[in-house]
């Protein structure tokens, strides 16, 4: 890795994270397209969790992570606190993975 | 800026630090693969300090250490951090005008901050959330990476502590109050169907922007909604 890579990265990555804000800057849009944005973000966070909770490079990422995420789920439609949600995810997965189930 | 603070309540900062110690032990295993990839200390570092986008770091160590080529690893990674256009997009309305907020701002933009300031009933939280998350990651990614690469193989690995299990589930725990009406509920759902199903044909950072397709779902619902009120 040289430092150039890095840096066409960084800066690739920095443009993109200030595009959207100065985007969104420019423009006064309407509350409805405000409220499509918003619906954006949702469906992009739904997708994050759904593909890191499934998959792991191109395939399934194994019942350990698939359960401990599901257990995770869960604990949070059962209204209990972010860091029991969290913690549980862990310990399940963990737990799974010492019982060798993958 | 001062007064944001005052918002922060004792709740929202153990959230944060929950995450935050997730976040540290993920970093010093980014920290302990550059390492054992040949990548050298400071630039590992240098790395998390300018990127600070965690998947798109463990994206360009790991494809070239499987031989792929430079411009090949970082358009890899830049796909993948092609989400966080639409999420400028959002996050601009918390950050106002002020340009230096602006710059700063879209610095910390990760899903996890994104996450914690939506899940925010008022704006003025949802501000304040972005950056006590933003700002505490930011500070626990980066040493942790330091660590890491000094502990080296000595790190263990995040999955035998069940992590990968853990940031879907904080995602999910900071979505699932948005989901109460149902046209967020179907996007949400539309949205991860579609990014699960695109998964075997796309590249990584593709499936979840094709789960933007998912807003459609909402459609039908403003109007309903301005019926009924």
């Amino acid at each position: 890795m040289t430092l150039t890579t890095v840096l066409v990265l960084a800066v690739g990555t920095y443009a993109i994270r200030i595009g959207g804000v100065l985007l969104r800057e420019r423009y006064s849009v309407p509350d409805r397209v405000r409220r499509m944005f918003a619906l954006s973000a949702i469906a992009l966070l739904a997708a994050l969790y759904a593909t890191n909770g499934l998959v792991d490079g191109e395939g399934f990422a194994g019942w350990a992570r698939a359960l401990g995420v599901g257990a995770g789920a869960l604990l949070a439609v059962a209204r209990l606190p972010f860091v029991v949600v969290v913690i549980g995810a862990a310990l399940t997965t963990a737990g799974l993975r010492v019982l060798a189930i993958a | 800026m001062r007064s944001i603070w005052r918002t922060i309540d004792r709740e929202l900062v153990r959230d944060v630090a929950a995450l935050a110690a997730a976040v540290a032990v993920v970093g010093a295993s980014f920290g302990a693969l550059a390492i054992a990839a040949g990548v050298p200390v400071w630039m590992a570092s240098v790395m998390s300090l300018l990127v600070f986008a965690g998947g798109s770091q463990f994206m360009v160590v790991g494809v070239l250490a499987a031989g792929g080529t430079p411009f090949a690893a970082v358009a890899a990674a830049l796909l993948l951090n092609l989400r966080h256009l639409p999420f400028g997009l959002v996050v601009g309305d918390l950050l106002g005008r002020n340009r230096a907020a602006q710059l700063l701002g879209a610095h910390i933009m990760i899903d996890e901050s994104v996450a914690f300031a939506m899940a925010q009933r008022d704006p003025q939280r949802a501000r304040a959330a972005y950056w006590l998350c933003g700002i505490t990651l930011f500070c626990a990614w980066n040493p942790a990476v330091l660590v890491g690469a000094y502990l080296g193989e000595a790190m263990g690995d995040p999955a035998d502590f069940g992590l990968d299990a853990a940031f879907p589930a904080a995602l999910f725990a900071l979505l699932l109050p948005q989901l109460r009406e149902p046209g967020p509920l179907r996007v949400a759902i539309a949205g991860a169907v579609l990014a699960v199903a695109a998964t075997p044909f796309l590249p990584a950072g593709v499936p979840v922007l094709v789960a933007l397709l998912g807003v459609v779902f909402a459609l039908p619902l403003p109007k309903k909604l301005e019926r009924a009120r």
